[in-house]
């Protein structure tokens, strides 16, 4: 199928297969694929700086229907997301802005590819240290029957003293985020956090939930489930700015972006269900070896050229 | 919890193959007359465009998140 505003010649049933994929991996996982859809999307000929653009829009949609699933559970800290969303639309245009700057100096393909390489594989590297301690700590726990039932459920980070000692940063001017259970915490910390992600979002494509969701847990000390919800609600708004900031520059082809969120409509709902089958740092491990496909096609792709 | 897992996929199946089925019926009727009016307005209007894309994206989600949900809940129901 000819896509005439990428120029791009790629089969639908590909970009719905790599939709469905992606899709179970956001109802699986919980995140938005762009390590695996702007790698995809390279892998056909797509040039990155329209991988990025494209991809920012299917994220979109992908967002409006899990926002509304999460909205549901009351899962939305509302404040919290528009604050979010003012850092992350800045960060997301200076993303596109370099974008633009690479483009234009004609090295855009090898300075997105090297980039996304150390991001993903750093998530990876996290993931796997991460899950591999939590299950290490499950595991002493469990015998001794002091961990069972409800309270297995309960948030445990090693990154708890520092999260604390960063919400008792006094910068002017504080906010309270009651929904959060956060009393008190630095505005400018919450920008800087949002910032962050806008730009690896508007960088590197997607919605960067791989950054922003572990910096809400870890940084600003947001619960789990309500750091999902409110970062999804953040993406719609922050990726809607990053697909019409791309889109304005000629680096969105929404005909791919509909064909793909085709495939992942149906895909999202089937990794959702799949979650009752599997649960906690099991599924964060089996995520460890998504990132770093993403890392084998960005670098094939580098190394030789070649595409399907 | 066996047959209920049987059940649940054959579900998906079913859902999957009529899925499918409008999904190519939608490339043909929608995505096949959009292609030429969109990269048109891609190259004259830029900011329409963008426009239009946002809210296509969001149409298009709701829309199918709607049609799966509908699916999945009438085959479920039938399957009982």
């Amino acid at each position: 199928m000819f896509f005439p505003i990428s120029g791009a010649d790629i089969s639908p049933i590909y970009l719905v297969v790599v939709g469905f994929l992606i899709g179970i991996m956001g109802g699986f996982f919980g995140v938005g694929g762009s390590f695996i859809a702007g790698p995809a999307l390279r892998l056909v000929g797509l040039n990155w700086n329209f991988a990025v653009g494209t991809d920012l829009a299917h994220i979109v949609g992908k967002s409006v229907v899990a926002v509304r699933q999460h909205r549901a559970f009351g899962n939305v800290d509302l404040k919290l997301g528009l604050i979010m969303a003012i850092g992350t639309i800045a960060g997301a245009e200076v993303g596109a802005q370099l974008i633009q700057v690479f483009k234009r100096a004609g090295n855009v393909n090898v300075v997105v590819s090297v980039v996304s390489i150390v991001v993903y594989l750093s998530i990876s590297a996290f993931m796997l240290w991460e899950s591999w301690k939590t299950l290490i700590l499950q595991k002493k726990r469990l015998p001794q029957g002091k961990v069972k039932g409800v309270k297995s459920k309960e948030d445990h980070s090693a990154f708890g003293p520092v999260t604390r000692a960063i919400q008792r940063l006094k910068i002017w001017p504080m906010v309270s985020l009651p929904t959060s259970g956060i009393k008190e915490i630095s505005l400018w910390l919450i920008l800087l956090v949002a910032f962050v992600g806008g730009f690896f979002s508007g960088f590197l494509g997607g919605g960067a939930g791989y950054i922003r969701m572990p910096s809400m847990v870890y940084v600003l000390g947001i619960p789990t489930h309500l750091a999902v919800g409110t970062d999804l609600f953040e993406i719609i708004i922050s990726a809607s700015y990053g697909t019409f900031s791309h889109a304005v520059k000629g680096n969105v082809d929404i005909l791919i972006a509909l064909v793909m969120h085709t495939g992942a409509a149906i895909g999202a709902q089937i990794g959702a269900i799949c979650t009752q089958y599997f649960a906690g740092p099991k599924i964060r491990l089996a995520f460890v070896p998504l990132p770093l496909i993403g890392a084998a096609i960005v670098i094939y792709t580098l190394f030789t050229g070649h595409k399907l | 919890m066996k047959k209920e897992t049987a059940r649940t996929l054959r579900a998906f199946a079913i859902e999957l193959a009529i899925y499918a089925l409008l999904v190519v019926a939608y490339f043909f009727l929608v995505l096949h007359f959009l292609g030429a009016w969109l990269y048109q307005l891609e190259s004259q209007h830029r900011y329409i465009y963008a426009s239009v894309a946002i809210l296509l994206m969001i149409g298009q989600a709701v829309v199918l998140q709607n049609v799966t949900t509908l699916l999945l809940r009438f085959i479920r129901r039938r399957a009982r």
